[in-house]
């Protein structure tokens, strides 16, 4: 934290940095000389990176590789972890993050997290919903917040299947229909950012081409990062993708440059399938 | 693992594997159904423990449900109980009330009210406590002085004994506290219905007594109470604070490992150190009343503290790390995670720690006798700063005394004991289904 505030203006360490996507738009998150240490281990090492508002961003690497850790450094959720230490600088929208004037339940409110394992609440699908606006007092009084859990489940896909029975517990629904209803959970708050940390990975199928088509929704008004396991499907809902490798950003790039002409032997390796 | 690894003729490596894995099948299942059986021996050598400790309990105690009363026309003299004719109540609190008894017995036995030996040895028939019920029948109806009114009084322990079975009529007349002639007495009031067994209310209302039959545990269902509260009041909230900041807020480092520590060794501490504890804190330094519930509950509270924190910590850890993560994903802050989702999902497992702990405590009697709880208190404690004694403690009172009375008394007692905490267990489950329902 100490080295936050140098190094925003030159270019960052590792490879591949782009500057010119999404037509100077200035860059939603950005991240220079980031470095994540569990107590000793250095979990990420100097990571570079910018990404874009309005865009699904997919970041792909073998287990282990540190690429949930970065995620979760982008709210924080690290805090939580007793011995975990970051330094370099992260903003979002030119604010430094880890700064101490920032207050990390604000930040959580502007940046939404979608977990691997779908966790809904035990509490009622309205609840579920209802909890961050209310927490927030986003909303004035009862009618307002209906009116932001039907818009939520909307957006998430789910209201047709649960508007019928939205007393009952939000548990009992199946996997997908959690996931997404944790989905609409982190949209209720209008966050600027969602992290999504492998969503699909405890999914069908079935389900997981739904919370894909819900991605590729989304994109259009937050800024989306995915953590995902499956390289189709950082090439199927990604703009960009950044490949980790052992705490190291190996390549950041185009979607389509990553999967079809990577520049990286590393990253060309790991998309072919010879390791990871 | 290729096609090549797996051998063409589908052999394993060991030659007839087959049978000897059916070999070894027989060998585990007889192990997997002997292990059922030591189990299922287990469980009925326990129940059947359990079985012979409540049939002798409740074979001894059933009876102190009941006690022997005396039905008498008593008159109410006025000559014998206001005779300065004022009606002031001081008089009527000293009048000669067992006199008036004692020849309403005469008259109902049909004895010479002139021979003063059947007199005395009709007095010795009744409980030296038979004239409460008189005396307060006499002070809350003035105008009835003067009237024959019909009464239930108390008989003596002995004919209690008698009237029940328990009384031995083949040890010879000289040696037993009953002579002939008033077991005869006995008899023939039984048969008349002058004698009979009613319901025992004085076992839950009375205070202590030299004599079991107006002994009860009155006193130390009152000084069970003051205590249970103090505990409830003092360790509930303490205990789930100090459990709440041990799992979700200290650091991790040596100070609060050795607390940790600490608080596991402390469930283990003979509740008798913690008697000592409150002898020198409570009483000798900060000057507390001997005998009094507050200090029970206060030493009581201590002890029970690392039951629930212990049990508390286990229910707030029990609740998975991805309910926490999701409160906070939204951005609730540390203390809505755990005020919202982490408490309420622990609540079950906090009751049920509570409740057990409470038992616990209810039961408990070596740090009471400490403090001095075993006394003889006879008057309500209105207060928890008034001397009383604990329910287990009256228990082990009455053990330790020879009467027929106070051994029928002591497994009654222990029922009503058993019946509070089977009482608290259902109530641990009750809630716990409940909270458990709502999510």
């Amino acid at each position: 934290m100490d080295m936050s505030m140098q190094n925003i203006h030159t270019k960052p360490a590792t490879t591949g940095a782009p500057v010119a996507h999404g037509k100077n738009i200035a860059p939603k998150v950005v991240a220079r000389d980031a470095n994540v240490y569990y107590g000793e281990k250095h979990a990420i090492k100097n990571v570079g990176i910018e990404i874009a508002d309005k865009s699904v961003t997919a970041f792909i690497g073998p287990s282990g590789c540190g690429k949930s850790t970065f995620l979760r450094c982008l709210n924080r959720m690290n805090d939580t972890i007793p011995g975990c230490r970051v330094t370099g600088s992260i903003t979002i929208d030119d604010k430094d993050i880890y700064d101490k004037s920032l207050d990390v339940v604000l930040l959580r409110a502007r940046v939404g997290m979608v977990f691997q394992k779908p966790n809904p609440f035990p509490k009622s699908i309205y609840e579920n919903v209802a909890y961050g606006p209310r927490i927030h007092g986003l909303t004035r009084n009862k009618a307002e917040l209906d009116a932001v859990v039907e818009a939520s489940l909307r957006r998430a896909g789910l209201w047709e299947e649960v508007n019928s029975r939205l007393q009952e517990s939000g548990t009992a629904l199946s996997g997908g229909q959690q996931q997404r209803l944790c989905i609409a959970r982190a949209i209720a708050v209008s966050p600027e950012i969602i992290l999504m940390d492998e969503p699909c990975s405890a999914l069908d199928p079935i389900a997981t081409a739904k919370i894909e088509e819900l991605i590729d929704e989304l994109s259009q008004n937050f800024c989306i990062i995915i953590v995902t396991h499956s390289m189709q499907q950082a090439a199927r809902v990604s703009k960009r993708t950044a490949f980790f490798h052992l705490g190291v950003l190996v390549e950041e790039g185009d979607t389509n440059q990553i999967f079809t002409n990577p520049s990286d032997p590393k990253t060309q390796a790991y998309i072919t399938g010879r390791f990871g | 693992m290729t096609a090549a690894a797996i051998p063409a003729d589908n052999a394993g490596p060991v030659a007839n594997s087959r049978s000897l894995v059916e070999q070894s099948l027989r060998r585990r299942y007889a192990a997997e159904a002997r292990f059922k059986a030591y189990g299922i021996a287990a469980i009925v050598i326990g129940l059947s423990f359990l079985v012979i400790v409540f049939a002798s309990i409740i074979q001894r105690g059933y009876t102190s449900f009941v006690q022997s009363e005396f039905r008498l026309d008593v008159t109410l003299d006025k000559d014998v109980i206001d005779p300065s004719g004022k009606g002031e109540e001081s008089d009527l609190l000293i009048a000669d009330y067992p006199l008036l008894i004692q020849d309403a017995l005469i008259k109902a036995l049909k004895l010479d009210p002139k021979s003063r030996v059947d007199s005395r040895l009709a007095g010795e028939l009744l409980s030296s406590n038979a004239d409460t019920t008189v005396r307060n029948y006499v002070l809350a109806n003035r105008g009835e002085i003067g009237k024959t009114v019909p009464f239930w009084v108390l008989a003596h322990g002995n004919v209690d004994s008698v009237v029940k079975g328990a009384f031995d009529r083949s040890v010879p007349e000289a040696r037993r506290k009953l002579n002939d002639k008033q077991l005869g007495w006995i008899d023939q009031a039984v048969a008349s219905g002058a004698l009979a067994k009613r319901f025992n209310t004085g076992l839950f209302t009375f205070g202590a007594s030299s004599q079991p039959e107006s002994a009860g545990i009155g006193v130390a269902l009152i000084g069970s109470l003051f205590m249970m509260l103090t505990v409830m009041l003092l360790a509930v909230p303490i205990g789930v604070a100090a459990a709440l900041y041990l799992e979700e807020f200290a650091p991790r480092n040596r100070i609060t490992d050795i607390i940790e520590v600490n608080i596991n060794n402390l469930a283990a501490v003979p509740s008798i150190v913690f008697g000592i504890l409150g002898l020198a804190v409570f009483i000798n330094f900060m000057g507390l009343p001997r005998s009094a519930s507050i200090v029970g509950g206060l030493v009581l509270a201590l002890m029970t503290l690392p039951t629930i924190i212990i049990a508390t910590r286990a229910a707030i850890a029990a609740v998975p790390p991805s309910i926490r993560e999701a409160a906070l994903g939204v951005g609730a802050s540390k203390m809505q995670s755990i005020t919202h989702h982490v408490l309420p999902l622990a609540v079950p497992g906090i009751l049920t720690g509570t409740i057990i702990g409470l038992a616990k405590a209810l039961g408990e009697t070596a740090p009471l006798l400490m403090i001095g709880m075993v006394a003889f208190v006879v008057e309500y404690p209105t207060t928890p700063l008034e001397p009383a004694t604990a329910l287990p403690v009256q228990i082990y009172m009455w053990a330790t005394a020879a009467e027929r009375g106070f051994v029928e008394r002591t497994s009654g007692a222990t029922l009503i004991l058993l019946a509070f905490l089977a009482c608290m267990n259902i109530l641990a489950v009750i809630l716990r289904r409940r909270f458990e329902r709502r999510w």
